[in-house]
């Protein structure tokens, strides 16, 4: 078990040092009191999510732990070589499948896993978009397991969220920490909606004006992740539009505003694919706009991330990670990928239902934590469930070892106590650069010896430090 | 701006300060009928406080009688009445929701903490003490709001549109009290005045908060055709009907000036801003206050059309 502060022999790593004492130096009523003032600031300017099915806690929020994790200058290089090589890699592939498909014609990648793909968009075959550049915005899950290794759990192509989290977490630790920031240098990650705005502009079509338009596309004020969506819009200086605040003419997207229409050029959007244009995708859908994708086709208009990079993200496709990254630029991948088991294959299925005691189970397009089995969690009632599931579908399963998740100190019940961690960067892909402020989402499982870390199920954040040198 | 922004604005505006109207108006009601009868007469005050509320249909379809209980709840609390204090914090705060960006953080922070503060009143007070001070809160939080409106905003369109939907909203939250009680507003010399009315005149000025202006503007004891004078023509009065008009053509001009275009609003603004800088209040009681104030309620909803279909949707 590692431990970021302890390692794994209970010495405290340099990182961590300053923490170490101030943790010993602060009294604990202190700290308590900190942590409610906290928690009473995020309640006040409304940082909530809302939980599907869950009707009694419409608003709620997520846990926010008042001690940082953090990552030393050079651990976080190692991390940003290998992001940014990941990113380009993904761009690489996405724009590949959809023009021509050399990585499935040399058989890297099984043909079907593209075309039986529900997320495969036949729309985007041989769409041309600004820049080749598909992902825009992606946040890539990384998991530590020993002071050397870390691993990419999971990639986000589509409409990650999380980074809201990572700009007030740090705010609220300025204001309640001061005194701790001092003993530090800790790299800002205040300029994440400059780069954000920055990295939109640079994919603006050809046809837009020198100072591009661009607004930020949520499902509205009912989605769980609505907050992030205001508060984005806000930081970045753009309007916040739903699909109805948009009309389509001629392949032109337009906005209604109080003095008439106005042209739109880059869509934020942060609605899924199907949800995009009731004309091409799902006609029941009251969030999109009609029209959309015609005036996208037509490169009127760009999508941020682009449509069908959904192709990228499954977690069948993530066990070919490696093999696409030596495909397309011809580099050893700087990030590990955890081992995977496809159950679509006859041999790792078996594999899988031998050892299903001791892996994670996952369905291949599941998300936040939802059908997914922890093996060494589980009691044999959910493992007699979960294999009978797993044989009449295998294709949809994916097996891997239960990595043993770095922890960090948390406040708890208890006292302080390790609790175990992941990290989500985001990374910004444009014309001109990827950039990738230094830091993320530190998500924490709060309850003891989980390794579920995800909001909706118990999970809770931290602020993320990165030192600059 | 996005035109849904602009609504959304607009009606934050106009439910903030309907719910402090509500609380007004359940105020003075609870004051008037503390009075002994001799005071006020045998009028049901909780039956005229659901007309000036101007949900009377919508109540009696609930409830058989208005009385205290029935109307408190009803006005206060009630998750079925659209225009409950309750339901107009909420709604408030709804849309407030939708528009964070266009809110600073003190409104947003304003609004969003009475929202909170709400849930700790559950289902009404237990007692009247309570409820006094919850009819307080609610105007204080109106109070906060308007006040970090009107220190925190920028001076742009967002600004002029949440003041429109404030001065539609108070300009017929008056005109409604107005209409409600008109009968004991008529000329004295009409009508044989006593202490009866005078506390009925006293609850009509209290309701706009402007007792002590009465004063002030007339150095008189209070007078029906005076009281109407003030809640109708007088501009210095912020409550007044003149006084919204003005402020309602001055933010619709500044609109029309950043946009470079004027409208339908603007006109009909003007035309009922200068009906009632034209008017004397003699005149008015001879050709009938009811018709005015009718007339001025049908001009004002007029006025909420014309500004939607040229800006809000």
């Amino acid at each position: 078990m590692f431990d970021e502060m302890r390692g794994s022999e209970g010495a405290v790593r340099p990182a961590y040092a300053e923490l170490s004492h101030w943790l010993a130096e602060i009294p604990p009523d202190v700290l308590d009191f900190r942590r409610r003032e906290a928690e009473h600031f995020f309640r006040r300017i409304g940082i909530t999510f809302a939980v599907y099915g869950d009707a009694e806690a419409q608003e709620r929020l997520i846990p926010f732990d008042v001690i940082p994790r953090i990552l030393a200058a050079s651990e976080w290089e190692t991390l940003r070589r290998g992001l940014e090589q990941r990113v380009k890699a993904i761009n690489a592939y996405i724009k590949d499948v959809y023009n021509r498909r050399e990585i499935l014609r040399a058989g890297v990648v099984p043909e079907d896993l593209v075309f039986q793909n529900p997320v495969f968009r036949p729309e985007m075959n041989g769409q041309k978009v600004p820049h080749d550049i598909y992902v825009h915005v992606a946040g890539i899950d990384i998991i530590r397991v020993d002071a050397d290794n870390f691993y990419v759990l999971e990639d986000n192509a589509r409409t990650p969220s999380g980074v809201s989290y990572m700009l007030e977490n740090r705010e609220i630790m300025l204001r309640l920490f001061p005194e701790l920031f001092s003993r530090y240098r800790v790299a800002p990650v205040e300029n994440y909606p400059d780069e954000l705005l920055a990295t939109l502009k640079s994919i603006a079509p050809p046809t837009a004006s020198g100072e591009p338009t661009v607004v930020l596309l949520t499902p509205g004020v009912y989605n769980s992740a609505y907050y992030e969506h205001s508060f984005l819009a806000d930081k970045l200086g753009v309007e916040l539009v739903e699909g109805r605040d948009l009309v389509v003419k001629n392949d032109i997207v337009y906005m209604r505003t109080t003095e008439g229409l106005t042209r739109v050029d880059v869509i934020y959007r942060r609605i899924d694919d199907d949800f995009l244009d009731p004309l091409v995708f799902r006609p029941d859908s009251a969030l999109g706009v009609p029209g959309l994708m015609s005036a996208y086709q037509a490169g009127q208009v760009t999508l941020a991330n682009a449509v069908g990079t959904g192709i990228a993200d499954d977690k069948a496709v993530y066990s070919y990670m490696p093999e696409i990254v030596k495909f397309y630029l011809g580099e050893e991948p700087l990030l590990k990928n955890v081992p995977t088991w496809r159950c679509r294959e006859p041999e790792h299925l078996a594999y899988v239902l031998d050892h299903i005691e001791e892996l994670v189970v996952k369905e291949v397009h599941g998300s936040g934590g939802y059908g997914m089995l922890i093996g060494p969690k589980a009691d044999k009632v959910a493992i007699t469930a979960f294999r009978a599931k797993l044989k009449s579908d295998p294709k949809n399963f994916i097996g891997q070892p239960t990595l043993a998740l770095s922890t960090c100190p948390t406040c708890v019940e208890e006292g302080i106590a390790p609790r175990h961690v992941d990290l989500r960067p985001f990374v910004l892909a444009g014309r001109d650069q990827i950039r990738i402020v230094p830091g993320g989402l530190t998500r924490v499982a709060l309850k003891k010896g989980s390794l579920v870390v995800n909001s909706s199920q118990g999970g809770g954040t931290k602020d993320t430090w990165v030192l600059d040198g | 701006m996005l035109s849904r922004t602009a609504d959304n604005l607009y009606w934050l505006a106009r439910y903030v300060e309907r719910a402090e109207y509500l609380a007004r108006i359940l105020e003075t009601t609870y004051r008037l009928t503390a009075l002994p009868i001799a005071y006020v007469g045998s009028t049901n005050e909780w039956e005229s406080a659901v007309a000036t509320a101007g949900c009377a249909s919508a109540f009696f379809a609930t409830y058989p009688e208005a009385n205290e209980e029935t109307v408190t709840e009803f006005l206060a609390f009630s998750p079925n009445n659209p225009s409950s204090i309750r339901n107009c914090i909420e709604t408030a705060r709804l849309n407030a929701r939708s528009v964070r960006t266009a809110l600073t953080i003190e409104m947003w922070d304003t609004i969003n903490s009475a929202w909170l503060e709400l849930k700790k009143w559950g289902n009404g007070p237990r007692s009247r003490e309570e409820f006094a001070r919850f009819l307080r809160w609610v105007q204080e939080a109106s109070l906060r709001f308007d006040g970090s409106a009107y220190r925190t905003m920028l001076r742009n369109d967002a600004y002029w549109f949440s003041r429109l939907g404030l001065f539609i909203e108070r300009a017929d939250n008056t005109a409604r009290i107005l209409d409600v009680k008109y009968h004991l507003l008529l000329p004295a010399d009409e009508r044989v005045g006593g202490p009866l009315d005078y506390f009925q005149w006293a609850s009509i000025l209290r309701s706009v908060s402007a007792l002590t202006s009465y004063h002030w503007v007339y150095r008189e004891n209070v007078k029906p055709w005076l009281v109407a004078d003030l809640l109708m023509l007088k501009d210095e009065m912020p409550r007044s009907l003149a006084s919204c008009y003005e402020n309602l053509v001055q933010n619709l001009d500044r609109i029309a000036g950043r946009y470079g275009r004027q409208g339908n609003a603007q006109r009909q603004a003007r035309a009922v801003r200068a009906r009632l800088q034209n008017s004397r209040i003699e005149a008015i009681f001879q050709t009938g206050l009811h018709e005015f104030i009718g007339d001025f309620v049908d001009d004002n909803n007029a006025l909420g059309t014309a500004i939607a279909q040229q800006y809000l949707m």
